[in-house]
């Protein structure tokens, strides 16, 4: 059967969508179940759990961000909701 | 089970895939007559190059050490270096410094030759004629891979590579790794981001210390020449097509290296010391990279192209794989491994490594790659170092 997503670590927090996919589509991960809450372009983000502001995106097993608002579990993360790390902390020091 | 490829024995207990035959011009004034004499041998390449002359301290050892390490490339026979006679990178020290590899290898200047290019050419044609009638006595043999150098390239990316293609790759550069191999990992400018995870990796802290400074001094250089390199990463394109931070990027990328430990940091053509995954700073030019990969001493080199590169090497075959589907139908006769089976769940990450692994190994065993059947023997080397002619403009 297709996948729709993939993710990446079993520690990871997001997962990447392999299509398209649309608002309202039930999402079975892990015995969680949620909806997707916006549309989700193939190779973005959604959120597998509910992650809080300020909080660390992970994919690959590593941080890839800091969420700069609550995103709830299947919603999009781009860049209006995560920031960069190491541009943060790492090159402004 | 044990894996084996077959493979031709060379001197110094090195193993080749190939077993051809390279003319390598020690300047560029004679690229024409090396590519004459290539085009009547079987198995021979010609190593066209821009460089050469007028080439001083690290610019001109940059020069020397990729010219003579793709020379010394285990996939090379024997080698015949041509002169022209006035140059500063002679014909007599590229040679002397390939025949460390203990290969045949011979040398000659045009400038020497009376009867000029016509009887340069019909010279080399005759010591390179000698040197394919010695290189067709060797048959191939078995050898397992700790034999085997890989390396890891990705060019004209999309946002799918990252989470297809590379980390399959990652899971065959792994492996080679585990039998005892070499991987290299070329590319630099995408690492920045990933340097906690690359340091993590490294086998001891001083090799964590060179990885560190190394890339704080490329951040500190951007910034002395006023090119804000972090302030457009990831670019729109990237964007788009969902990365959102320049970490995620860059892990995308460094997933092409699995998750062995780092044995060290290497320069650009220099060979890894000991086997394992080493780094080798490059900055990211597809065919700068893989000439830098040959030069190292890579025997085959794995590249993920996700928008489509007909991109070749003249010593190393390039493997290429590609996880868009649409590239794949377009530019099939380009592309060695579909990998967008990942995106329609015809394969798994693991079984996707599976057929990595089977392709890797034919093409070991004298399978051709695409860009091999096309002849696309791309070199380009990575200036690294200013030449006394750089930043000279009229006043």
């Amino acid at each position: 059967m297709k996948q729709k997503y993939i993710v990446m670590n079993k520690t990871d927090n997001c997962a990447t969508a392999l299509e398209d996919i649309k608002k309202g589509e039930e999402i079975d991960y892990s015995d969680i179940k949620f909806k997707i809450k916006q549309e989700i372009p193939l190779g973005h983000k959604f959120a597998l759990i509910d992650i809080k502001s300020g909080n660390e995106v992970r994919k690959y097993g590593q941080v890839i961000g800091l969420a700069t608002q609550n995103i709830f579990k299947g919603e999009w993360i781009h860049t209006h909701n995560i920031i960069s790390h190491y541009l943060k902390e790492v090159v402004n020091q | 089970m044990n894996e084996e490829f077959m493979g031709y024995e060379r001197p110094k207990n090195k193993v080749g895939i190939r077993n051809k035959i390279a003319i390598i011009p020690s300047v560029l004034c004679v690229n024409h007559i090396a590519e004459r004499i290539a085009a009547k041998i079987d198995q021979a390449v010609a190593i066209r190059h821009p460089l050469g002359c007028g080439q001083f301290g690290p610019d001109f050892n940059n020069t020397l050490r990729t010219l003579a390490g793709l020379g010394s490339n285990p996939n090379i026979y024997g080698v015949v270096v041509i002169g022209l006679g006035c140059e500063n990178l002679k014909s007599k020290v590229l040679a002397k410094n390939i025949k460390r590899s203990k290969k045949p290898v011979e040398f000659f200047d045009v400038q020497d030759i009376k009867g000029g290019s016509i009887a340069a050419i019909e010279h080399g044609i005759k010591i390179a004629s000698r040197l394919r009638d010695e290189a067709d006595e060797l048959v191939r043999e078995p050898f397992d891979f700790s034999n085997l150098t890989l390396g890891l390239e990705c060019g004209g990316s999309d946002s799918i590579s990252g989470i297809t293609a590379n980390p399959a790759i990652g899971i065959v550069s792994d492996k080679i790794v585990q039998l005892g191999g070499t991987s290299i990992l070329p590319e630099f400018t995408e690492w920045i981001g990933t340097e906690h995870i690359l340091i993590d990796r490294a086998v001891n802290q001083e090799v964590a210390t060179k990885i560190h400074e190394t890339l704080t001094g490329f951040i500190d250089h951007l910034k002395n020449i006023g090119i804000d390199f972090l302030g457009v990463q990831p670019t729109p394109g990237n964007i788009e097509g969902g990365l959102s931070t320049i970490e995620e990027k860059s892990l995308g990328n460094i997933a092409k290296s699995g998750k062995a430990p780092i044995q060290g940091l290497i320069d650009y053509s220099e060979s890894p010391k000991t086997k394992g995954l080493w780094l080798m700073l490059e900055p990211g030019l597809d065919v700068e990279s893989m000439t830098g990969l040959a030069a190292a001493g890579a025997n085959i080199i794995l590249m993920t192209t996700g928008r489509g590169s007909p991109c070749g090497n003249p010593i190393a075959p390039v493997i290429k794989l590609c996880g868009n589907p649409k590239t794949c139908e377009w530019m099939d006769r380009d592309i060695d491994i579909d990998a967008s089976k990942m995106l329609t769940g015809e394969a798994t990450m693991e079984e996707m490594a599976e057929i990595i692994w089977k392709k890797l190994k034919l093409t070991c065993n004298g399978q051709t790659t695409h860009s091999e059947l096309l002849g696309f023997n791309d070199l380009a080397i990575w200036r690294n170092s200013a030449s006394p002619f750089q930043y000279m403009h009229c006043k």
